[in-house]
């Protein structure tokens, strides 16, 4: 329990600082927009028009859509726009601040008494004047609702931009969803909650006060949220020299390779922070602007999404092929695989598949017209499915994506019939899952491989501290550190497991 | 008090809305500390007339002058921190108390220490002097419309506009505060224009009785000769309802029986 906490303080300070300062720029957009939009209607209409439409697209959608549009703009300007972390978060996040803002704000104008705005133009007030003595204050309180409720928003969706590499307390809810920890997620969701509820808390102070011309009671309210952002903000100024970053994709594995990574990289003197639950397509583009220093990949998730190729060479092919198109193209160093495979490997319940004689991918063709397919969130875009589902004609009954986590348990309850589990997961022996073949060798190998962004590429203290992972992970001491994160009884955390599977690698050779 | 009392000329003026005429060509002169009603039913065009006065109307046509300087001379926001205006929903500012909105006009002259002439005016508008802190929802109709003639002549304008200023009223606190602003008309010499609906607050306060009917002036007499049956029969049928009223109170007076 209380290890669950512990990273609290921190994720806090993070989550807290992005969030405000989402809601600043979402003011410093809607404010003028306000004003504009209470003087012309046509603005009006486009502007709210706008924000509407913005609060429709999803937050993680919104999210994930920065980070191509500020790669093409970094790549206009030449470079050094950080496409992941804090600057797409925080401008998703203040987009989505804009709506609420804005509409009470027009609201709270629209009500002011039209004798009043009579009464200003007539004792001789500049529209600057009007809008600074009678209309700002008179609009105050809605306006004030308005941005309480954006700083709500805010800091709920914030918990979302862990997946574009930027700290909060998401890390601790995404990380905990996908290893089953729900202490973890409690943690996560508790902070955030109390986070929104203090927040909500203070600024509706701060309403009280300028509703009854309380100023002490508004700027001290005002004064207590500052106090707070520079407490937030202490830690986190002097993070920015000598740090390197290790990124890992949203599940068990990448987690624990990602701390068994961080803890050589520290031991190496290096100062270390995670960049965890990354969106597969993210996490190499990162890697390759440096955002990332150093990650795990497969070999054929690169082979088939990032260079596109349909065939299937061997193993060895692959991996050589990946390691000198990421040089060429990118700058990015393959520093070796790491000795085990990853690859999707379609599972059955045992029992199911000897009763229905299914022990190859060309046996489970013909019956999966009667079967439920689960597969995790990106399985069904991505090219290996459709050159599996080609090559042996499948079609399944029906076709459901999930979390990775509920992917196996839809199996286990018989929600579904067939996943696409990975090799590497301890829970398809612990579970008695049966294997399917792959006899026309549709697909590809899934060597982890260690990658190293371009920067690093060069930096031969670096590569000395995690060169010695290279082929020294085999598949079973994966599996067991896996399982040990995965399973529901005796549960482990990632960095546990991490400093288990460093010292059970020696038994591997 | 008053910087100067203030003229103010209609040269050929008219203001047209979709569909309606409001004032048509009107051409007028109002002297300097007179006061001028404004007389006429709902939508003869008296109260546009009036706000071309501190351009709250624009008109489409004409010049109004007002000392014989046009009032597009100056930007509308100095020409109106001249003239005093007064209209029917008053337009307190909710969020300031009585002596912040009466001082209102004083703080955009940039002046700082307005306690003793917030005082003065309160005096002047006959309100107690511990109302400058009251807020404008803690008052009554007739109080806030007193506030409101502070306000307007915080700054000593010579000019004097007010638009149905005891429409919202009850008829008691409406002749006391008609009384009142009368009395400071004369004490301030100030020009005063009035808008207003009813006749006999027209004949009871003003100098002179403009008369409007679509747009255009119908009659132009003094109290006393419109009474004498003068100014035409547009004018006539308005003075016909208050002298018949009154014919009728006197008679009842006099003790006449049902």
């Amino acid at each position: 329990m209380t290890a669950a906490f512990a990273r609290v303080p921190e994720l806090l300070a993070q989550h807290l600082l992005l969030a405000l300062s989402a809601l600043l720029l979402g003011l410093a957009v809607a404010l003028p927009l306000t004003v504009l939009s209470a003087r012309n209607r046509a603005v009006a209409r486009v502007a709210l028009g706008m924000a509407s439409l913005i609060q429709t697209i999803p937050g993680l959608a919104l999210l994930a859509l920065f980070y191509p549009v500020l790669l093409w703009l970094s790549a206009l300007a030449g470079g050094g726009i950080p496409a992941l972390g804090f600057l797409p978060s925080l401008l998703a996040l203040s987009l989505y601040a804009v709506l609420p803002i804005l509409r009470n704000g027009v609201t709270g104008l629209a009500a002011i008494d039209p004798a009043v705005i009579e009464a200003a133009d007539g004792v001789g007030m500049t529209a600057w004047q009007k809008l600074r003595l009678v209309e700002a204050p008179l609009a105050a309180p809605v306006l004030m609702a308005g941005i309480r409720t954006a700083a709500v928003w805010t800091i709920g969706a914030a918990t979302l931009s862990t997946t574009v590499g930027q700290p909060g307390l998401g890390d601790l809810i995404f990380a905990g969803l996908q290893t089953q920890n729900w202490t973890l997620v409690l943690a996560g969701c508790i902070a955030s909650a109390g986070l929104a509820l203090a927040v909500d808390a203070l600024l509706g102070l701060a309403e009280h006060g300028i509703a009854r011309r309380r100023r002490w009671l508004a700027w001290g309210s005002l004064g207590v949220l500052l106090a707070g952002v520079l407490a937030a903000l202490a830690p986190a100024l002097p993070s920015a020299r000598g740090t390197v970053v290790v990124g890992a994709k949203g599940f068990s594995e990448q987690y624990i390779l990602a701390r068994m990574i961080g803890a050589r990289l520290e031991a190496a003197g290096y100062r270390v922070e995670y960049r965890e639950g990354l969106g597969s397509a993210v996490a190499f583009s990162a890697l390759a602007a440096n955002d990332v220093d150093v990650y795990v990949d497969y070999s054929g998730t690169i082979w088939t999404n990032q260079m596109r190729r349909s065939d299937v060479p061997p193993r060895a092919d692959i991996v050589a092929g990946v390691g000198g198109w990421a040089r060429d193209r990118h700058g990015v160093l393959l520093l070796g695989p790491l000795g085990f495979e990853n690859a999707y490997a379609f599972a059955m319940r045992g029992a199911e598949a000897r009763r229905r004689g299914i022990r190859t991918l060309a046996d489970l063709a013909r019956q999966a017209p009667q079967l439920n397919l689960a597969t995790d969130v990106e399985f069904l875009e991505r090219p290996e499915w459709r050159a599996v589902r080609d090559a042996y004609g499948l079609r399944f009954r029906s076709a459901r994506p999930y979390q990775p986590t509920f992917m196996y348990r839809a199996l286990d309850s018989g929600e579904a019939d067939v996943i696409p589990a990975f090799s590497s997961d301890g829970r398809i022996a612990a579970s008695g899952l049966a294997v399917l073949e792959d006899p026309k060798g549709a697909i590809p190998g899934y060597d982890a491989i260690l990658l190293l962004s371009p920067a690093r590429a060069q930096d031969e203290r670096f590569q000395a501290a995690l060169r010695p992972l290279a082929g020294a992970i085999c598949v079973q001491a994966m599996r067991e550190a896996n399982l040990m994160v995965d399973r529901d009884a005796d549960k482990r955390s990632p960095a546990e497991a991490a400093r288990w599977l460093e010292q059970r690698i020696a038994a591997c050779r | 008090m008053p910087e100067q009392t203030r003229s103010v000329t209609f040269k050929n003026v008219s203001k047209r809305y979709p569909g309606a005429l409001a004032v048509d060509g009107v051409s007028l002169e109002v002297a300097g500390g007179s006061f001028v009603a404004l007389v006429g039913a709902s939508g003869s065009g008296k109260s546009t007339l009036l706000k071309t006065i501190n351009r709250l109307v624009a008109p489409d046509a004409g010049t109004v002058l007002m000392d014989g300087e046009p009032v597009d001379a100056v930007p509308a926001h100095l020409l109106r921190r001249r003239i005093g205006y007064v209209f029917q929903n008053i337009g307190l500012f909710p969020h300031m108390s009585v002596a912040e909105n009466i001082a209102i006009p004083l703080r955009l002259a940039g002046e700082r220490n307005t306690a003793g002439r917030v005082a003065e005016l309160l005096d002047l508008v006959e309100l107690p002097r511990d109302f400058a802190a009251r807020m404008p929802d803690a008052l009554s109709g007739g109080q806030r419309q007193r506030v409101g003639v502070a306000r307007a002549l915080a700054n000593g304008p010579g000019l004097l506009l007010m638009d149905e200023p005891f429409g919202a009223l009850d008829p008691v606190t409406r002749d006391g505060l008609a009384r009142a602003i009368r009395a400071l008309h004369d004490r301030m010499g100030l020009t005063t224009i009035l808008v207003t609906h009813d006749m006999a607050e027209a004949l009871l306060l003003a100098d002179r009785v403009l008369v409007m009917s679509e747009g255009r002036v119908a009659a132009d007499a003094t109290p006393r000769a419109l009474l004498a049956g003068g100014g035409g029969d547009a004018a006539q049928a308005l003075v016909a309802v208050p002298r018949e009223q009154a014919h009728r109170l006197a008679e009842m007076e006099g003790g006449g029986s049902r």
